[in-house]
């Protein structure tokens, strides 16, 4: 063999070294069980895509819940089959869009919703019994679905009816996103009151999305991102059984959301070895009997850190791969990044480009034609058990410091995260890891058409709360954020009472102080 | 031998993506320089505030939301009033190069977009800052 061959090392984006081939002795046993059978590392039902195509939802958002609205409407007559709503930083902080802090933020990294009057908006014209909705909201995500339950309510579609997610996973946001509000119990204790919500009114949302995305986004590696995101979802069900549910109640609604990144046979490994993991964890550590508790079923976004300013139509192709990825490892649904996702929100041409990436992965490239076609590859395989070994590593280490919560607090996983996102920006700096546009091949950009969000969203958003707080029932309002506080003290499922203050127009910002009064807010100590 | 250069490396606003400012905090470190880094959701006024304790020669803000119009001219604003302009203010993050242009008029020494090599913000703050 050539030298330089022999000693150049090769090794994933993530830094795990490959060899120069793979073949039957790296794997003693071949014969991993159907798809639709225990413990489905070769997918979660039998025919996969024959059954149904993977749902197409394109996360959005942008500016006042009209402008987003109309967005809606574009992309469903497009061809979506599924929304997803992406909220602003005050939104998502909880913040009212005239809160001090909320200035020169509002609309510009999702739509702001301070109100149920946005919310309404929001759905105007789109019917909550026939579309499912997703909404990435994290830390107030209670005080969101209320709304959301609200207004199904006011279109006189019955909860039982209403099929969606909510992210609702905090325990990443200490971890790697940093959109909380509340320190970590308290906040769990809310993740807790919706999945018994969900559990008792609304079989049919997933009250959670358990999400490796942002830890990825973040710079974990692939494995990490396994790792952290399933051992996240132990703690979700450890909470749940603590408040005295059975684990069979709630588990068939777990979800979860995954990134698609480059390195395109890690990432299949990736969801293989995820369903894997799962399935045993809710088996042998949970004892789950029902079968749908056992099936990891997940949401998969493409990377938005792999996706470039230099050259960006480039990153439709990089987009491509990724997705190609995600429908390869058997994902229940996708996101794919537009082009200009490393300059703003996506354009209208952006997104259009993105979605029909997925149409043409579904309906022209033949991969959905049959279940884990990779299966039985001695490469995928062997780095599927890899994949399962290093992150059982993980579970051990994290159980061993006492939970999710005690590792989050010691800043174990921040740290894991920051240490594999510095090396492997010191590897682009070296030229080890090659990015195209980048530190190779770079040329001169064309500039490309970019979606602006003006102040003018800000402007309407504000004054459209003025007016509500002027002509809504005050009386009514306080009433109702008191009975939260009290409930917030006590023990009880705040749930409804978190309705009742939304129904009576109580706003975001204002729910959210009485948590923070009870609660506290909470502040991570930063490492570098 | 000169002392080290001092910065404080600063994530004004909502927004808790904090992969860049951290990164970039260990490089300038790895490269010799103090690093002061002030964590999450920074008003102008504290990063301001932070900046004259810490005496940095140096201030890096790290902004990915696109809050950076209403931001970078109010940390100006207040250097100014302190007069502390002698303190250089580079801004990483999704800057359109408009805005860009826009806020090294407001005296921003220099913008760093997607994609920037940690090696060209070292250097560039190595031959910006006046050794005393």
């Amino acid at each position: 063999m050539d030298m330089a061959v022999a000693e150049k090392q090769y090794t994933t984006i993530s830094g795990v070294p490959i060899e120069p081939l793979y073949g039957p002795e790296q794997l003693p046993d071949l014969a991993a069980p159907a798809p639709g059978e225990f413990p489905y590392t070769r997918g979660i039902h039998e025919t996969m895509y024959r059954g149904r195509l993977w749902t197409m939802r394109q996360f959005s958002g942008f500016a006042t819940p009209e402008e987003t609205n109309r967005r809606y409407h574009y992309l469903l007559q497009q061809g979506q089959t599924g929304l997803s709503v992406a909220f602003d930083l005050p939104t998502l902080m909880g913040y009212d869009a005239d809160h001090g802090l909320a200035e020169g933020e509002v609309g510009k990294c999702g739509a702001s919703i301070s109100s149920l009057e946005d919310m309404e908006i929001l759905f105007r014209g789109i019917p909550l019994g026939e579309v499912t909705v997703s909404m990435t909201i994290n830390s107030p995500a209670a005080v969101l679905w209320a709304m959301y339950l609200a207004v199904a309510e006011q279109q006189g579609v019955g909860w039982k009816a209403v099929s969606g997610t909510l992210q609702n996973d905090i325990l990443k946001e200490y971890i790697a996103q940093k959109e909380y509000i509340f320190p970590p119990r308290p906040s769990m204790r809310l993740v807790t009151d919706t999945i018994e919500f969900g559990a008792r009114h609304t079989p049919r949302f997933n009250p959670i999305s358990i999400s490796g995305y942002h830890i990825r986004e973040a710079g974990s590696t692939a494995v990490q991102e396994l790792a952290f995101t399933l051992r996240d979802g132990m703690e979700y069900v450890e909470w749940a059984l603590e408040r005295g549910m059975q684990v069979d109640e709630f588990a068939p609604r777990l979800s979860f959301f995954f990134n698609a990144h480059s390195d395109f046979f890690e990432e299949i490994a990736k969801y293989r070895a995820a369903r894997k993991l799962w399935a045993y964890a809710m088996r042998d550590r949970f004892g789950a009997k029902d079968e749908r508790s056992l099936k990891l079923r997940f949401h998969s976004q493409t990377a938005g850190c792999s996706l470039t300013w230099q050259q960006p139509y480039n990153n439709v192709v990089r987009t491509a791969i990724q997705a190609l990825a995600a429908v390869l490892g058997g994902t229940q649904s996708l996101h794919t990044n537009s082009l200009d996702e490393a300059y703003a929100l996506p354009s209208e041409q952006a997104v259009t480009i993105a979605l029909r990436t997925q149409q043409i992965l579904g309906y022209e490239s033949g991969v959905a034609n049959t279940p884990d076609p990779l299966g039985g590859s001695y490469f995928v395989e062997r780095l599927t058990l890899d994949m399962e070994q290093a992150a059982g590593d993980y579970f051990r280490r994290i159980d061993e410091m006492g939970g999710m919560i005690a590792a989050i607090e010691n800043g174990f996983p921040q740290s894991e995260i920051a240490n594999a996102s510095y090396v492997y920006q010191r590897a682009v700096e070296a030229k080890e890891k090659l990015v195209v546009g980048v530190n190779a091949f770079q040329s001169q950009d064309q500039p490309i058409e970019l979606l602006q969000i003006d102040q003018t969203a800000e402007e309407h958003q504000v004054k459209k709360l003025a007016a509500l707080r002027a002509r809504r029932d005050n009386g009514r309002v306080s009433k109702t954020l008191d009975a939260l506080r009290r409930a917030a003290e006590g023990t009880e499922n705040t749930m409804p009472f978190i309705l009742d203050a939304v129904r009576a127009y109580a706003t975001l910002g204002e729910i959210c102080d009485a948590f923070r009064e009870v609660f506290g807010s909470y502040r991570e100590t930063a490492h570098i | 031998m000169n002392p080290p250069i001092r910065v404080l490396v600063a994530k004004p606003g909502l927004d808790g993506h904090d992969r860049g400012a951290k990164v970039i905090a260990r490089a300038l470190r790895d490269a010799g320089m103090e690093v002061i880094y002030t964590g999450l959701r920074q008003t102008p006024e504290m990063i301001v505030n932070a900046a004259l304790q810490e005496d940095v020669q140096v201030i890096g803000l790290s902004i990915l939301s696109g809050a950076h119009n209403a931001i970078v001219p109010r940390v100006m604003d207040l250097l100014r009033e302190k007069d502390m302009l002698d303190v250089k203010v580079i801004v990483g993050g999704i800057v359109p190069d408009a805005d860009a242009a826009a806020l090294k008029r407001r005296g921003v020494a220099a913008v760093f977009q997607p994609g920037a090599s940690l090696d060209a913000i070292v250097e560039f703050i190595r031959g910006s800052v006046v050794r005393v």
